[in-house]
């Protein structure tokens, strides 16, 4: 399906380009939703449509009034500022826990090694709703509903299955001869882990942390139940934005979003081919 | 090596310990550095995950609240016949009205009577009212009192509701979560018209199967493309499938809430492109539409990534030598190709399935009333009217269906081969 032979038939021609149009046609569904928006987020009126004016490129037509209401509106400022002071608490919770369970679960004597992992990875498959609602019948119970730390707390735990799915999938291509040649050589485990084990894991650790990050950053539904009115993160100022009063500065904040994701992409794919490098997988 | 050899000397490491005691000894080291290090995250997810999935079971059969309120009464309650048609005795009209003294006096009786009114419409009312004039209650002939203060209290169905809740733990969350009802005659099914949950998890099911179908209808094409294309141009493509994947989830719904607008991007294009009328636009938002269109989207990714790593695997050698025997392409195609990526379209289909009927946030924008989930359901019990044993009890039966869903895809696919972008 490659490429068309010389010797295809009309038929086939003509079915390897409509082909082509139809998966064409559905990589515009997948990417258009994502591209609108972010000329939409210039927009000089409070309108979510394209004006006359935006359609002729009339500059009158545009403006960065959406961004400038975003980083002048009080209510956004605070929602950022809760956004990344619980991303990253939450992300090294996850991350440290997690690399220690996952450099734990990759030893070959580890005991009852599938019941503990099924109950690590738990937080990613119990739908959010569910687990929302657990943790603010408990967490109110125990007096962490409301509290930064609760909500640092719950999203860490959605973090972690991310950090060990990660971690353990570099770990199936580390020599663990090279901790013992450590430990022949006199170093203790500490070191060993530090000098030997840490850089050759460090790609999927890294890669482990962003997805923590961004399943903090991102979420709303656990934060919307556990968070009280001082920890409206980002997402959450979207939700009420879009049930409630719908303005555009909500674009303007997307399209900020997305090009963070964009950021965290490129991140992700250059450590991959690091890591990839690293244990000997791919020349390049 | 003899018999006799091997009984005299047992190997043993240089200073004399045994070498098998010594190998279990090392072994054993081994098992609890291992176990050291998962334990930190094993406690940690105990307590901020796995102790709150816990509470939310058992309040789902929970039912702590008559018991400690009403103690005096609830023992009292245990000589009467609940069956007999028949109010109960004076003593326990007489343990209730102690039992109300204190209850008022904490303001916990309130509590009671909006958790019975769950169960018979205005006993909230009957018990507020009562709490008012108990204080007033003389000593003795309490039945007459009570039934004077309310006459309510004369109604035995009020009297079957306390008895029935009076143990610690109920069924009944369940059975209003099932839209069953306890009855004189058993467990009966509410009437058709009133049966919301029931009608709620069918609907959730069925967009749940809508949307799992339609990422396979357009996970498919993309996926056997992107299989088929040379590394380099494969790579490219497949940007425009993991930036979806990346991006905020309420970027996406507020993409679709600005596309599918009344006033909206499509709608604009379609009038001005001539194929609707202005005062005809269409209704693609707060509705099942919008629903499906906006959860497709958004987990079209978890259906192309899964099949396209099966597509992979597959050697396109088989293809040809279907067709060198002359087979035509849609035959080698359907015969050849396809069934080996059934496990790809098993394996994203559960994925999609298990995360679609457990959304929220989505249904809940773009959904309007028509397009909800159960969980919205739950999410409206937990915040608006704060019927938390429902809310968990909807929770259960939605968790123990995610469970079976995904216990079939460990089957399928195996819990370690999740794979990330």
């Amino acid at each position: 399906m490659s490429s068309l032979p010389p010797y295809a038939s009309l038929g086939q021609r003509t079915w390897f380009y409509t082909f082509r149009f139809l998966c064409g046609l559905i990589f515009f569904f997948l990417i258009f939703p994502i591209l609108v928006i972010i000329p939409l987020s210039f927009n000089a009126e409070n309108f979510f449509t394209f004006t006359p004016e935006m359609l002729s490129f009339d500059p009158a037509g545009y403006s960065i009034k959406h961004y400038m209401d975003f980083f002048t509106s009080p209510d956004w400022q605070a929602a950022l500022r809760n956004s990344v002071s619980i991303a990253p608490a939450a992300t090294i919770l996850a991350t440290g826990f997690g690399t220690l369970a996952a450099i734990g679960l990759s030893q070959s004597h580890m005991p009852f090694r599938s019941v503990v992992m099924a109950m690590l990875i738990s937080p990613m498959i119990v739908p959010l709703i569910i687990s929302a609602a657990g943790m603010y019948f408990f967490y109110s119970r125990i007096g962490l509903q409301g509290t930064y730390i609760g909500v640092v707390m719950a999203h860490a735990a959605l973090g972690t299955p991310f950090v060990i799915i990660t971690v353990t999938a570099t770990l199936v291509g580390f020599d663990q001869s090279l901790v013992r040649a450590a430990a022949n050589l006199g170093a203790n485990p500490v070191t060993t882990f530090f000098r030997v084990q840490m850089p050759l894991i460090l790609p999927g650790v890294i890669s482990g942390a962003l997805f923590a990050f961004i399943t903090s950053f991102d979420e709303v539904v656990v934060v919307l139940f556990l968070g009280s009115a001082s920890q409206k993160t980002l997402p959450w100022q979207m939700f009420t934005g879009l049930r409630e009063q719908i303005s555009p500065t909500i674009l303007a904040v997307a399209t900020i979003l997305v090009a963070i994701s964009v950021l965290l992409l490129t991140t992700l794919e250059l450590l991959r081919r690091r890591s990839e490098r690293l244990r000997g997988l791919s020349p390049g | 090596m003899s018999d006799t050899s091997q009984a005299e000397t047992v190997l043993t490491t240089q200073d004399g310990v045994p070498l098998k005691v010594s190998i279990a000894r090392a072994l054993r080291r081994q098992k609890i550095r291992a176990l050291l290090l998962v334990a930190p995250l094993f406690l940690f997810i105990l307590l901020s995950f796995v102790a709150p999935i816990a509470d939310m079971l058992f309040r789902s059969v929970e039912n702590d609240l008559v018991p400690s309120t009403l103690p005096k009464t609830v023992v009292a309650l245990q000589v009467w016949d609940q069956h007999s048609g028949t109010l109960p005795p004076e003593e326990v009209f007489a343990a209730l009205a102690a039992d109300f003294k204190v209850a008022t006096k904490e303001k916990t009786h309130t509590r009671v009577g909006s958790r019975l009114n769950y169960e018979k419409p205005g006993i909230s009312s009957l018990f507020r009212k009562t709490g008012r004039r108990v204080g007033k209650f003389e000593d003795g002939n309490y039945t007459e009192q009570f039934l004077k203060a309310d006459k309510k209290w004369g109604d035995v169905e009020v009297w079957q509701v306390i008895k029935r809740f009076s143990s610690p733990f109920t069924a009944g969350y369940f059975l209003a979560a099932t839209d069953a009802e306890r009855t004189e005659d058993g467990i009966q099914f509410k009437p058709d018209d009133e049966r919301i949950y029931l009608f709620l998890f069918g609907r959730t099911m069925i967009l749940s199967i809508t949307i799992t179908a339609s990422c396979i209808l357009l996970g498919y094409p993309i996926a056997f493309l992107l299989s088929s294309l040379p590394l380099r141009s494969s790579n490219m493509l497949m940007i425009l499938v993991l930036l979806p994947f990346w991006t905020s989830l309420l970027v996406r719904t507020s993409a679709w809430k600005v596309l599918l607008q009344q006033q909206g991007v499509i709608n604009d294009t379609l009038v001005w492109l001539g194929i609707v009328g202005d005062d005809s636009r269409l209704a693609l938002i707060n509705n099942q539409t919008g629903t499906i269109i906006a959860m497709t989207h958004i987990l079209l990714p978890f259906m192309i990534l899964p099949l396209f790593s099966v597509m992979k695997t597959i050697s396109p050698t088989y293809m040809r030598a279907a067709k060198s025997m002359g087979a035509s392409d849609w035959y080698s195609f359907w015969r050849v190709y396809f069934p080996q990526t059934i496990p790809g379209i098993g394996a994203g289909s559960i994925l999609v399935f298990i995360l679609s009927i457990g959304y929220y946030i989505t249904p809940e924008l773009v959904g309007g009333t028509s397009g909800i989930f159960i969980s919205n359901r739950i999410a409206y019990h937990i915040s608006y009217s704060l019927n938390w044993g429902l809310a968990a009890a909807l929770g259960v039966i939605l968790l123990a269906m995610v469970m079976v869903l995904y216990w079939m895809y460990d089957r399928i696919v195996g819990i370690d081969n999740v794979k990330l972008g």
